[in-house]
């Protein structure tokens, strides 16, 4: 007898990827549109106008009760406590050694925080909750599978959401609203993984359909935002240098390897409601050790795709190997992020790539890649 | 696009057509859809190929692919316009973005590949 494939969760945004002629593929156990059309053309769409992704395969977990704080200041290596209500944070969870476990995203409202996860991540993490929880008293909340997600990216969007809200194009970076659209309610933050402009909101998932309706109401060629898929996401990420974990980021690799200082804050347990968060004595060695790596940006010359493990060189010598990498839509060129060794090289030095059969030239160029133009 | 019955395939998504004495290579739509953007051609063959040789790389957003002759021969063309300009591939496929063209050792060797309609069902169209 034949094993079946295990099924595969859909988004709430299933049907209207079918009806868009969407590319499906298996992401972290989700069907989730690669593209739907030329990943090219969607990349630039974000770059020139406006895209819209589903993410709603990402982790949303939200997290309440007496001791939510403690236990996230824990869990997190920045700090929470001194945090805003309706503002978001970049942060890192950590394992004991130091080992990037996720790169999130938390939110904090006035009765409970919100966690966004890498969906790939949130099996691991909710273990990993359970496992740290001790005597704490939070209440841990997953409703991923209830909410849909949806990320609406690039420098015409905040016109186009201006025409329906006007206090969304006011929020400050990093910073959330919740809207009420017929009673149900959304929570929108002004944050991205693109580089560009835009925002990210979260809706129950029964919204998901009203919510497409509202953004695509423009359709056809000239559209100003368009659904827009992983590969592009992928590409755009890329060009704005964020990490995506499995590539940059993973249980081996440090915060500080990954240029992601600012992620941590080594002094919060000296806060006075300050606590130790897992890993902190781990990161403070490293840190007064000096980093292990370093992450660069490489831009090659021809037109071959850097991918993840090519090696690079430097006089023959290995100096280290690719995490992601991919034809610059926006560039014209191709860009590589790369871990070398510290001091082995620095800005404007040639370096050579084994791509595929071929070796190509480049050379280290500073980070990010790609800047919005204010 | 149901793949065009004027040629034969092999289960790696190279078509092989028939042209006067050569046979004209290129790849299927079928291939081209699983690639997406085709940023990339690298064609290494030259002089005498055999058949099972790769003939070069074809690379795009998504992955690097060898590209594999299906016959004994030798090359007798490169079409440049897609070496220099591999996003041909993605507009027509079975056409002008055809990639190189061989002399044959044995005419009927092409009987050996596999028929459209093979071809279609061994990637399951």
């Amino acid at each position: 007898m034949e094993q079946e494939a295990p099924t595969l969760l859909e988004t709430p945004f299933h049907r209207f990827h079918q009806e868009h002629g969407a590319n499906l593929i298996d992401f972290a156990g989700w069907e989730m549109p690669i593209r739907y059309g030329s990943i090219m053309e969607e990349h630039k769409q974000v770059r020139n106008a406006g895209g819209l992704f589903d993410v709603s395969h990402m982790g949303r977990i939200y997290f309440s009760g007496r001791h939510a704080r403690r236990f996230l200041e824990r869990l997190l290596t920045r700090r929470v406590s001194d945090m805003k209500e309706n503002t978001c944070r970049y942060s890192l969870i950590c394992n004991e050694e130091g080992g990037v476990k996720d790169d999130v995203l938390i939110y904090r409202f006035s009765d409970k925080w919100l966690l966004v996860v890498n969906a790939s991540n949130r099996a691991k993490l909710l273990d990993h909750f359970e496992q740290i929880q001790g005597e704490l008293k939070v209440k841990i909340d997953d409703q991923t599978e209830s909410t849909a997600m949806v990320a609406v990216q690039g420098p015409k969007v905040m016109d186009i959401i201006g025409q329906f809200s006007s206090e969304v194009p006011s929020l400050k970076r990093y910073s959330f609203c919740q809207k009420n659209l017929m009673i149900l309610k959304m929570v929108i933050s002004r944050t991205g993984y693109t580089g560009e402009d835009g925002v990210e909101v979260i809706l129950p998932a029964k919204m998901a359909d009203m919510a497409v309706k509202l953004l695509l109401k423009d359709k056809g060629e000239s559209a100003a935002i368009k659904p827009t898929g992983l590969g592009a996401r992928d590409t755009l990420r890329i060009e704005a240098a964020m990490p995506l974990y499995g590539h940059e980021l993973d249980e081996d690799t440090d915060p500080f390897e990954a240029g992601l200082d600012f992620a941590v804050n080594l002094d919060k347990d000296q806060d006075d409601n300050g606590e130790t968060f897992i890993g902190q004595e781990a990161l403070k060695e490293i840190k007064a050790q000096g980093p292990r790596r370093q992450l660069i940006g490489i831009r090659m010359q021809g037109r071959r795709t850097p991918r993840q493990g090519n090696a690079i060189y430097s006089d023959g010598t290995q100096l280290g190997a690719v995490t992601s990498g991919c034809l610059s839509p926006t560039l014209g060129h191709p860009i590589a992020m790369a871990y070398v060794t510290p001091g082995s090289c620095s800005i404007g030095d040639p370096v050579t790539l084994a791509a595929g059969s071929s070796r190509v030239e480049g050379e280290i160029i500073a980070l990010p890649f790609y800047k919005r133009a204010k | 696009m149901p793949a065009p019955d004027d040629r034969r395939y092999l289960e790696s998504h190279e078509w092989h057509k028939p042209q006067g004495d050569l046979v004209v290579i290129g790849i299927s739509q079928f291939a081209v859809d699983e690639l997406t953007d085709i940023t990339y051609l690298d064609v290494t063959a030259e002089g005498a190929i055999g058949k099972g040789d790769p003939l070069g790389e074809i690379e795009s957003v998504k992955a690097t692919s060898e590209l594999y002759c299906g016959i004994d021969g030798e090359v007798i063309e490169v079409n440049q316009a897609v070496v220099d300009d591999p996003s041909l591939i993605n507009r027509d496929c079975y056409g002008e973005a055809w990639i190189i063209k061989v002399r044959p050792t044995d005419a009927g060797q092409l009987d050996g590949l596999l028929s459209a309609a093979d071809y279609e069902k061994r990637v399951g169209v």
